[in-house]
């Protein structure tokens, strides 16, 4: 492939000399060409409706099948407990890693390819930058997000309804799968953050990883009270509680305290993620 | 205009800049010149605030980097490290830089066809070769129609053509009125890009004037003379109003050196022909050392990031120490 190549331009062009000015409607504009015109962007999302979809499909289908009544099992009665929660984390406890992978790829990637250069010379007030892209990534997983909580709903539901009839005017449904559509959007900035942090894809997407799946199964390791209430304030653990209608036994959060916990630690990480950027060389 | 005052920049123990201070001037390509990791792109990403400095300031137009209000629009840059995303077009990568400084998309292809991308503009990045890179990286540069251009290695691993395209775009933009600075590690190359050297090693300046002056300051001041009456000539050259020091460019290292070597400044090669004939002293060598890679070596002896040019047992002379063009030219703004 070669380029026409001039030997040297008639006359450079010059910008239209329109007054232009650095807004919030350009770095809006740029952050979402940024996260539309890549590939992973896509792909990611594709893969996240479809294992997310596809797994609430699968599990709440297999739970039928395999139903043993309510006083056969726990795990029946929690399904007839809280079949929304049931229903929202059959497939968004796997679907769920994906948009971690994206949190993390919508910053990190513009380190592992220099974009970032590009970037914070076009806005070198970097907050801004900052601030443009977890506004344009969450408006898009909250679009996103809410659209897959609520078709995993009514997947779900049509399916577990010869056994466990539930609807959105049930108590608290409404508020669990909307909720559910919160939960992940804020764990996208939460990856994003954690993005920003580490700069290096891989490494940034195991720490997510590691932080959401890995640190409840240690923490519920711990002994006693205290053990309990460790595990319940971990990031992941108190954010999904919004997405379930009933408390299940032993949660010390209700759900929107859970919710508020979780957004706490995703403002948190996002605040020591805008100081670093500041600080440090690109 | 670009200015730079003290900076300083420390990487850990390693100073790469080392309280460098110099001003850029519209109108003219400004060349800036140094062996590789003498501090060239640090600096560079200093003036356009990637890299925080340890101490000192750069102002561009009197502001640092990023108080500019629509950065691109006054400052363009090609850096030497990729900064585009693979997997993105050539187009959407100039169309999201275009929207934050509300530049309409219209001037995304102005410029596309400026660097002659038309073609190519919905391929990705990842699949264009060096050269179509670097265009891109010129039309990212252009896009805001900057007064202000930073080019850094802008021709390294270009085909000839490619080097040729951009030395005319440069010299064209500052024949507009435009300040360029273009960094370079080769002297020929700035040879014939640059009107006006910066020179630096190891973080520090080493010199600053027109390439001509530098050119002809190198080229003619240094005669390499081999003999076996050393000692008797350098007197004479001496006496006559040269300056003759054993071995080669004033004590440097180089091949060969060692007994019956003298290095002459000030003194054509044929008037020291006429000395040694008229004296009856026998010459093995007499060489006018012309080379602007030479001079450039001589400028920046000491200063040479990884001493390559340097051989053991020989001291580098330290990187603040006068040499002939430093003396005289140093302080020339």
């Amino acid at each position: 492939m070669t380029a026409t190549s001039p030997a040297a331009p008639a006359r450079v062009p010059s910008a239209p000399a329109v007054p232009h000015h650095q807004g919030w409607g350009g770095l809006l504009a740029s952050e979402w060409t940024k996260i539309r015109s890549v590939r992973s962007t896509v792909w990611t999302l594709i893969i996240f409706v479809v294992v997310t979809l596809g797994l609430t499909a699968l599990f709440t289908w297999l739970t039928v099948a395999n139903w043993t009544g309510p006083k056969a099992g726990p795990r029946d009665a929690r399904v007839i407990l809280d079949p929304v929660g049931f229903i929202l984390g059959s497939g968004l406890g796997l679907g769920q890693l994906t948009l971690c992978v994206l949190g993390v790829l919508v910053i990190s990637s513009e380190y592992s390819t220099g974009v970032i250069r590009a970037s914070l010379l076009a806005v070198p007030r970097r907050l801004k930058m900052l601030t443009a892209k977890s506004l344009v990534f969450a408006a898009l997983l909250i679009v996103v997000g809410e659209i897959i909580a609520f078709g995993a709903f009514l997947i779900g539901s049509a399916i577990l309804h010869s056994r466990v009839p539930v609807s959105l005017s049930d108590h608290n449904v409404t508020r669990a799968v909307v909720g559910a559509g919160l939960y992940l959007t804020v764990l996208g900035l939460f990856s994003l953050a954690i993005g920003a942090l580490i700069r290096h894809t891989a490494g940034a997407i195991t720490t997510a990883i590691g932080v959401v799946f890995v640190l409840p199964i240690l923490s519920g390791l711990l002994p006693g009270s205290w053990g309990n209430h460790v595990n319940g304030y971990l990031p992941e653990q108190a954010g999904v509680l919004v997405g379930q209608s009933h408390p299940a036994s032993g949660d010390v959060l209700s759900a929107w305290e859970g919710f508020g916990v979780f957004c706490l630690w995703t403002a948190v990480l996002l605040a020591i993620a805008a100081y670093l950027l500041q600080r440090r060389d690109a | 205009m670009i200015e730079v005052n003290d900076l300083t920049k420390r990487f850990g123990d390693k100073v790469a800049v080392d309280h460098l201070s110099f001003a850029v001037e519209p109108g003219r390509v400004t060349g800036f010149l140094g062996p590789n990791g003498a501090g060239k792109s640090t600096t560079m990403r200093l003036i356009l605030g990637l890299d925080h400095p340890n101490s000192g300031t750069a102002t561009i137009d009197g502001k640092p980097y990023r108080d500019l209000p629509d950065p691109l629009c006054t400052v363009g840059a090609l850096l030497e490290a990729k900064s585009m995303h693979s997997g993105r077009s050539a187009r959407n990568h100039l169309l999201f830089l275009a929207q934050t400084q509300g530049l309409p998309r219209s001037r995304v292809d102005e410029v596309l066809g400026l660097v002659g991308l038309q073609a190519v503009a919905d391929k990705r990045a990842g699949s264009f070769s060096l050269g179509m890179s670097q265009r891109l990286g010129i039309a990212a540069a252009m896009l805001g129609d900057p007064q202000v251009l930073l080019l850094d290695e802008p021709v390294n691993g270009l085909d000839p053509e490619g080097v040729l395209w951009i030395r005319n775009l440069m010299k064209q933009l500052a024949g507009e009125g435009r300040t360029i600075l273009v960094s370079s590690h080769l002297m020929n190359e700035m040879a014939v890009t640059a009107d006006y050297l910066i020179v630096i090693g190891r973080g520090k300046l080493i010199t600053q004037s027109t390439t001509e002056d530098v050119i002809a300051r190198s080229t003619d001041t240094s005669v390499r003379v081999r003999t076996p009456e050393a000692a008797r000539l350098a007197e004479l050259i001496n006496a006559a109003g040269g300056t003759a020091k054993p071995g080669e460019n004033g004590g440097r290292a180089g091949p060969g050196n060692g007994a019956g070597l003298l290095t002459v400044t000030g003194m054509p090669a044929p008037r020291i022909g006429e000395i040694a004939a008229s004296a009856s002293i026998v010459l093995h060598e007499l060489t006018p050392m012309a080379s602007l890679e030479e001079a450039f070596m001589e400028l920046t002896a000491g200063s040479l990031e990884f001493g390559q040019h340097g051989r053991p047992g020989q001291p580098p002379s330290p990187p603040g120490q006068p040499n002939p063009v430093n003396a005289t030219q140093g302080s020339v703004q």
